[in-house]
């Protein structure tokens, strides 16, 4: 319910959501889902599924929010069951400045939250800086990091992790990764090797890749999970910025093609500002609905 | 899924080779092209709106040139007008008073710490000043450390700022500093903001109202969608900007949102960002950027062989 309750106040009070019942039509459905960041094609497919299912007779007026609330849901797969492996090791990876090392100390502070111990890996050894963020944030949070010098190599870093979770019990190591746009291959490899450095060192990691979307991300959003999810093994995608005005259409796009579950959605700068993402509260904050149950 | 966007943008416009004059029947579905091109870009809909109805407009109301087929007209049109939005000639930097301020803002992620240390390395070696960077961020966990590491990899000096909590306090003490050493340009870092951040907003203003910024940029990321509307409004209503800097060009985003930003601001874009590295700044070059906006390569080498 929070989840529902925050990004309804969120959605619903920036305008161009959709449309009260009785207003919601082809038309305006196509120019909402274009302004939430869906697309124009995606966008006019359901327009057209819409303007034929009320051609056909199939919909009785009132019916069309029902209707398009049950397509979008579809777009949603089942987020895998967590993995009883531990430690469990989870990738954060994404282009630049999307949010991952805040979300990589936020779900640091969910583990310690539920009685786990986290580790985080400070793997991005190549933005300036980016050691010491995630270092502020672990010291903060009264989390361990496992660090080394700016330039020092990534794999080197997640290995050195990887050992000091399993000497320390650690329930969860978290691995910030540098920010990197899909478009470079050298980079995304990095990312391959990262995967096999973690293999080697506990079976089946890592467990969980997390790609990280910037909400205000428009179509080239789509691209990058692609992009991601062939060369880092994306397993779950977190939406970031939503406390802004955009409304992250683009996951509808993703979750319908690559069939990638979204877990988190990142909702400010603090440590508490990361919610599990509800489906069913997204499509409805989307859609405008009225009242929900 | 882009690439078919132009590809069917271009088909269409060569269809129309053939014709002697714009019609109205040409038009419409050259248009609906050209709107799904700006869309599928990322483009803003209600810039699309206003853009294609402009369009429309210089088109119907056009001389029929006799050396260009209505193909040819309709692309020229649609990227002569694209160019002039996105900023048209490129503009020198402004450099008023000393030292000249210059401030950037924008929402978290933009790129808005490595493009301060970028522009301070062209101010040094393409125009010769001493710039001083400055780091007002007081938010984000290591953003000065960030602007310090920055400057030293560029060998720029950074103002210490010794747990100085308040950016109007950073800001003052930069120029009185900058002044006294002799500093001819301030290039200020600030902390990324939503536009809905009613505190945040207010203290950039009394930033900008203390530093007086002669260049007061927008960074801004392009890869954003339909957002870009919202922010620019917000950060325009409320500062005087003077440019965009468009980011993360390096990557493969059509970059809509530069059309977005530049219309609703009505400044243009001066700058862009193309990679991570100190030297991956240069001068925003309007017209490739409505050729990558429209997925059409360069699209005056196309109107010559439509
Ligand atoms: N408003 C808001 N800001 C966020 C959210 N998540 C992250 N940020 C901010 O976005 C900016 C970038 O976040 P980072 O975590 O540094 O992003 P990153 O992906 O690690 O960046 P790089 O490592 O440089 O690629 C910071 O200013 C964060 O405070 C969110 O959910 N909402
Ligand atoms: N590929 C690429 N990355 C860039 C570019 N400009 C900045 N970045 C990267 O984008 C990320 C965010 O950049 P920052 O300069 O930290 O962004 P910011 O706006 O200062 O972020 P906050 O202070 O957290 O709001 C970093 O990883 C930068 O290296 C660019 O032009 N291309
Ligand atoms: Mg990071
Ligand atoms: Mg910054």
């Amino acid at each position: 319910m929070q989840f529902f309750e925050r990004l309804r106040g969120l959605l619903t009070s920036k305008g161009a959501t959709l449309p009260e019942v009785g207003s919601l039509n082809p038309e305006t459905l196509e120019e909402a889902l274009i302004l939430a960041d869906a697309g124009p094609d995606l966008a006019s497919e359901l327009a057209s599924d819409l303007r034929r299912a009320l051609a056909k007779g199939l919909l009785s007026p009132g019916q069309e929010r029902a209707f398009l609330r049950e397509k979008l849901l579809a777009f949603f797969p089942k987020p895998a069951p967590a993995p009883a492996h531990r430690p469990e090791v989870i990738l954060v990876v994404g282009v630049n400045g999307s949010g991952k090392t805040t979300t990589a100390a936020k779900l640091a502070a969910k583990v310690a939250a539920s009685g786990g111990k986290p580790l985080l890996a400070a793997c991005d050894t190549f933005r300036a800086a980016a050691t010491e963020q995630l270092q502020l944030w672990a010291q903060r949070l009264g989390v361990e990091v496992v660090a080394q010098r700016a330039g020092a190599d990534p794999g080197a870093v997640l290995y050195d992790a990887l050992a000091a979770a399993q000497a320390r019990n650690a329930t969860h190591l978290i691995a910030d990764t540098a920010g990197r746009l899909h478009t470079k291959d050298n980079l995304m490899r990095e990312l391959a090797k990262l995967h096999k450095v973690a293999a080697r060192a506990v079976p089946e990691a890592p467990h969980q890749v997390l790609l990280v979307v910037d909400a205000t991300t428009g179509l080239n959003g789509l691209v990058q999970a692609r992009e991601f999810r062939e060369h880092a093994g994306v397993t779950g995608l977190v939406l970031t910025k939503l406390d802004g005005t955009a409304k992250g259409g683009v996951v509808l796009a993703i979750a319908r093609e690559l069939k990638l579950p979204v877990l988190w959605v990142g909702v400010g700068e603090q440590v508490e500002d990361l919610l599990l993402f509800d489906p069913e509260g997204f499509v409805d904050a989307l859609l405008g609905e009225p009242q929900r149950g | 899924m882009l690439e078919a966007v132009s590809e069917r943008l271009q088909s269409v416009l060569k269809k129309l080779r053939g014709e002697g004059h714009i019609t109205e029947r040409h038009l419409d579905e050259a248009l609906g092209e050209i709107r799904r091109a700006l869309l599928a870009a990322d483009v803003a809909l209600p810039v699309v709106k206003d853009f294609v109805a402009r369009v429309r407009e210089k088109a119907l109301g056009q001389e029929v040139l006799t050396s260009l087929s209505p193909g040819q007209q309709i692309t020229k049109i649609v990227h002569d007008e694209l160019t002039r939005l996105l900023g048209g000639e490129a503009q020198p930097l402004r450099l008023k008073g000393f030292p000249a301020p210059i401030m950037l803002v924008g929402l978290q992620g933009t790129g808005k710490t490595t493009s301060a240390a970028k522009l301070a390395l062209f101010i040094r070696q393409k125009l010769g000043k001493h710039v001083l960077l400055v780091p007002a961020d007081t938010q984000r966990p290591a953003a000065r450390e960030q602007l310090e590491q920055l400057g030293r990899q560029m060998g720029l000096p950074v103002l210490s700022t010794h747990g100085e909590s308040s950016p109007e306090a950073i800001v003052r003490n930069a120029l009185v500093e900058a002044r006294r050493k002799g500093f001819e340009v301030v290039v200020v870092d600030t902390a990324g903001r939503l536009h809905v951040d009613e505190e945040l907003m207010a203290e950039l203003e009394r930033v900008a109202e203390i530093l007086q910024p002669s260049e007061l940029f927008l960074v801004a990321d392009a890869m954003t969608g339909q957002d870009a509307v919202r922010q620019a409004q917000a950060f325009g209503g409320r500062l005087k900007l003077t440019g965009v800097i468009l980011t993360k060009l390096d990557g493969d985003a059509r970059g809509g949102a530069a059309l977005s930003v530049a219309s609703i601001t009505h400044v243009p874009v001066r700058f862009a960002g193309t990679g991570e590295k100190p030297g991956d700044f240069e001068l925003f070059h309007p017209d490739r950027m409505a050729s990558r906006i429209l997925g059409m390569g360069d699209v005056l080498t196309l109107v010559e062989k439509a």
